[in-house]
């Protein structure tokens, strides 16, 4: 971003949520013994880097990334991460649920919701105790979801990981309460006041790399439904050559593509702005049941 | 073709840098419309997806109500669809051509204060909604004395619900007339009332043309125009360290954010609590250095001195400082359901710093319905606020709440649970209460009680004890002769009189050192504890 103009007014708004998630990346990295960040390789968490990276400038980033990888993610995704992650100079810890992954876990067996429970939730907690981490940073946006809205940017999580949210501790100000006993954590989320367009119009002004998915470009697809899928087509189903792009980026059997011609930044900046649906309509997981976010939150889902 | 979706899109992408953003706080119940007012302004301004309203859609099946309930898109936990009532805090997030707003959608049950407390805590501006049916209820006074107390001076005051009495404007002007003196008193600047129907977009985003008689803005316009006062801004510099970088022995870095006003290469500022100066040699961002920094932004500073500096330390400039003090007293906000008492120890988060401290006397704690003060109060419960005594074990560097809502704001932390107990907003220092100096005081410092000792004319003796005394930390004085009046006040400020021309009983010499040591051991061992020196030293008889 250019030089900051000294005015005793305002902030611009981008400067100022910024700034905030700055601020939150410095207070968790002084006060707890062992942070992580959740890396998703999506365009919330290269937008996370971005900040972190700022927020220790001229030092390194001071902590690890962790990736839950659940063995679906798209063959681009992990190439992304590697490449990106060594570019950076990161420490990059992967954990896989490796015992449900052999027992051949999948959507269309387990359901998405026992799916999503073994391979990402219990995966998760397992990372996490794995490392000992007493804070994790997660990309997670209150704009996302209703139940996301009304979370804490420190989301306190017990013993078994979970969120409990009738009982969340009042956070005002910017002062943050870190105080846990051992083997209780907290999840933190500096993204927490960012909405979609503003994470794309941060990944174009700061010339953020993000992975090649989000770009619009002719790909083979499945047509099932409503839903256009990139994952493997089913014996005999037929694939079609289709301009599509990801807009938010998970598990391919559970994560849809959309048709667009968007494929630089700015023609996806135009296409957010034209959107009159959400951008977590083609995550199937989020509808399973009504109010089916928070009840995987609740269980440690991030 | 591509070049024009660039050129509008590089349009859209410049004229969003220069939004502000305003974050904005919505009071009142479920009953007040509250829900279908935010319902409204999202939707109105397009910032509703298609699938979230169908899927608002979806939850309404199990509701009673038919429709669309536009109060459904707030709602985020089940437990709060299932009751039709908001619990907890919620953020939403909405633009428009001229501002991006952040909307914390708080409860307003008197039994949910805290989380009311908690969505005031970083907004600009108090939307107060009130029934026009009910008009002023003592919720809409207890909204407008927390948000107050929370340092908002920004209020539009909407009454809902004038379609159900036909937009009459009497009904209009006597709520106003009876809430404005209230706004005033709470320190309000220039309340905006506006008459609206959240039901049916009146006067939300568009001016209704069915209140011919109301001239003013609709809510969006307002909020889309007004200007509170950034206070953070315009004020001191106040800087509290976050973090110190130091990737390497060159590179010394204090990074933080700038709480209150503006910063220049430069500048000379003082380190609190050392009190050390030196001056700006570099503001250090990812981005490049800046010249000048102002409040919001998070950067690091270098200084042209070496001095040790750590976390939760603050930088002023030299000539503004912070109130320092060891006993402060604050508004608090109880939040959790173990009380505020006097003999449980809290830890204070205070900027970038974390103190234990105990509370030390409860001034008041406030009706909050009716704003009386309750004297003699032994404890504040949950949802209940007062003005608290603390002292700490550090001294705070801090300014009062209404100056700086940075540097005035604390939480409470109870150590026994690692709950967020309460929130306080500093008032100023409690001022050291005037305590005369009593004998016991003397004593204590002295080692002693006054006595007087005669000494039969040998002056080189009486130098000789003043010095002995005076080596133990005791004090004496040299006299002559007796004056009864000298005697008393030396008595009074609690010395050893030493009489030379005075005839003893027990002469003692020079050269009889084991009598003297007694007579030390006397003097220094025999105070008595509870300090009653002067009697005893004027008819205690000497040497």
């Amino acid at each position: 971003m250019s030089t900051a103009v000294v005015t005793g007014q305002r902030l611009a708004y981008l400067r100022a949520i910024e700034a905030e998630s700055i601020h939150i990346f410095r207070e968790v990295v002084s006060e707890f013994q062992r942070p992580v960040m959740l890396y998703s390789i999506g365009k919330d968490s290269a937008v996370m880097l971005r900040l972190a990276q700022k927020a220790f400038y001229p030092g390194p980033i001071p902590f690890p990334l962790l990736h839950i990888d659940t063995g679906y993610k798209f063959r681009e995704m992990i190439e992304f991460r590697d490449r990106y992650t060594a570019e950076l100079g990161l420490r990059l810890v992967v954990h896989r649920n490796e015992e449900a992954i052999a027992n051949g876990a999948h959507p269309s067996i387990l359901g998405t919701q026992r799916c999503c429970g073994l391979l990402k939730t219990q995966a998760l907690l397992d990372g996490l105790r794995n490392g000992g981490y007493d804070a994790a940073f997660g990309g997670a946006r209150r704009d996302e979801e209703k139940s996301r809205a009304k979370e804490r940017i420190y989301s306190f999580r017990d013993s078994h990981g979970q969120w409990d949210p009738r009982n969340q501790r009042p956070e005002l100000w910017n002062i943050y309460n870190s105080r846990i006993e051992p083997k209780e954590s907290i999840r933190v989320f500096p993204l927490s006041n960012w909405t979609e367009i503003d994470i794309w119009q941060y990944i174009h002004l700061e010339n953020i790399p993000i992975v090649p998915l989000y770009y619009a470009m002719t790909r083979d697809v499945v047509v099932r439904g409503n839903s256009i899928t990139l994952s493997e087509a089913a014996p005999g189903e037929p694939t079609v050559p289709m301009k599509v792009r990801m807009r938010s980026l998970g598990c391919s059997p559970c994560t849809g593509a959309i048709r667009s011609e968007a494929d630089t930044l700015p023609k996806i900046i135009d296409e957010l702005r034209g959107f009159r649906r959400s951008e977590r309509e083609n995550r199937v997981i989020d509808h399973d049941t009504e109010g089916s976010m928070e009840i995987k939150k609740r269980e440690g889902y991030f | 073709m591509q070049s024009t979706v660039n050129e509008s899109v590089e349009q859209f992408i410049a004229l969003e840098q220069q939004k502000t953003l305003l974050r904005i706080l919505t009071c009142g119940s479920v009953d007040d419309g509250k829900s279908t007012l935010i319902g409204r302004l999202l939707h109105d301004t397009r910032n509703v997806y298609e699938d979230q309203l169908q899927s608002i859609a979806k939850g309404t099946l199990n509701r009673s109500t038919a429709a669309v309930d536009l109060s459904l898109l707030t709602d985020g936990l089940r437990a709060e669809r299932e009751q039709g009532i908001t619990i907890d805090v919620a953020y939403r997030y909405f633009t428009t051509a001229r501002r991006k707003f952040v909307l914390a959608d708080t409860p307003g049950h008197e039994q949910f204060t805290r989380n009311m407390a908690t969505g005031a805590s970083t907004a600009d501006v108090a939307i107060i909604l009130i029934d026009a049916r009910h008009g002023v209820l003592p919720q809409s006074r207890r909204h407008a004395y927390i948000c107050s107390l929370l340092g908002i001076r920004t209020a539009v005051v909407a009454i809902n619900k004038m379609d159900l009495l036909g937009f009459d404007q009497k009904v209009f002007d006597a709520i106003r007339a009876e809430f404005a003196p209230l706004l005033e008193q709470l320190h309000y600047d220039n309340p905006y009332f506006l008459p609206c129907s959240a039901l049916d977009g009146d006067n939300i985003v568009d001016r209704s043309k069915r209140i011919p008689w109301f001239e003013g803005p609709a809510l969006l316009e307002y909020l889309e125009n007004t200007d509170p006062n950034d206070r953070a801004a315009q004020g001191d510099f106040r800087f509290s360290v976050q973090h110190v970088i130091r990737p390497n022995l060159d590179f010394r870095g204090y990074a933080g954010t700038i709480a209150s006003g503006v910063i220049r290469t430069g500048d000379d500022i003082r380190v609190w609590p050392s009190r050390r100066t030196s001056k700006i040699s570099r503001i250090v961002t990812y981005d490049g250095d800046l010249e000048a920094a102002q409040a919001g932004q998070s950067v690091t500073l270098t200084l042209e001195d070496e001095i040790d500096i750590a976390r939760g330390e603050l930088f002023t400039r030299s000539h503004e400082a912070p109130t320092t003090a060891k006993r402060f007293y604050a508004d608090i906000v109880w939040m959790q359901d173990r009380p505020l008492r006097l003999d449980r120890p809290w830890i204070i988060k205070h900027t970038t710093r974390q103190v234990r401290t105990r509370a030390v006397r409860i001034r008041h704690r406030v009706n909050i319905n009716t704003f009386e003060e309750q004297h003699n109060i032994q404890q504040l419960g949950l949802n209940e606020i007062g003005v608290v005594e603390f002292e700490g074990a550090l001294p705070l560097f801090f300014d009062p709440y209404t100056s700086n809502r940075t540097t005035g704001a604390f939480i409470i932390i109870d150590p026994e649970t690692n709950a967020t107990a309460g929130a306080g907003m500093l008032r100023g220092a409690v001022e050291a209460e005037f305590r005369p100096v009593k004998p016991g005081d003397r004593v204590a410092r002295y080692g002693h009680q006054s006595k007087v000792i005669r000494l039969n004319g040998r002056t080189d003796l009486a130098r000789r004890l003043e010095r002995r005394i005076f080596d133990r930390g005791g004090v004496a004085a040299v006299l002559d002769h007796a004056n009864i009046e000298v005697l008393e006040a030396l008595a009074e400020a609690g010395c050893i009189a030493l009489l030379v021309n005075e005839p003893s009983t027990a002469p003692l010499a020079v050269e009889d050192h084991a009598a003297i040591e007694e007579l030390l051991d006397e003097i220094f061992g025999s105070h008595s504890e509870d300090g009653k020196a002067g009697e005893v030293a004027t008819e205690g008889e000497g040497i």
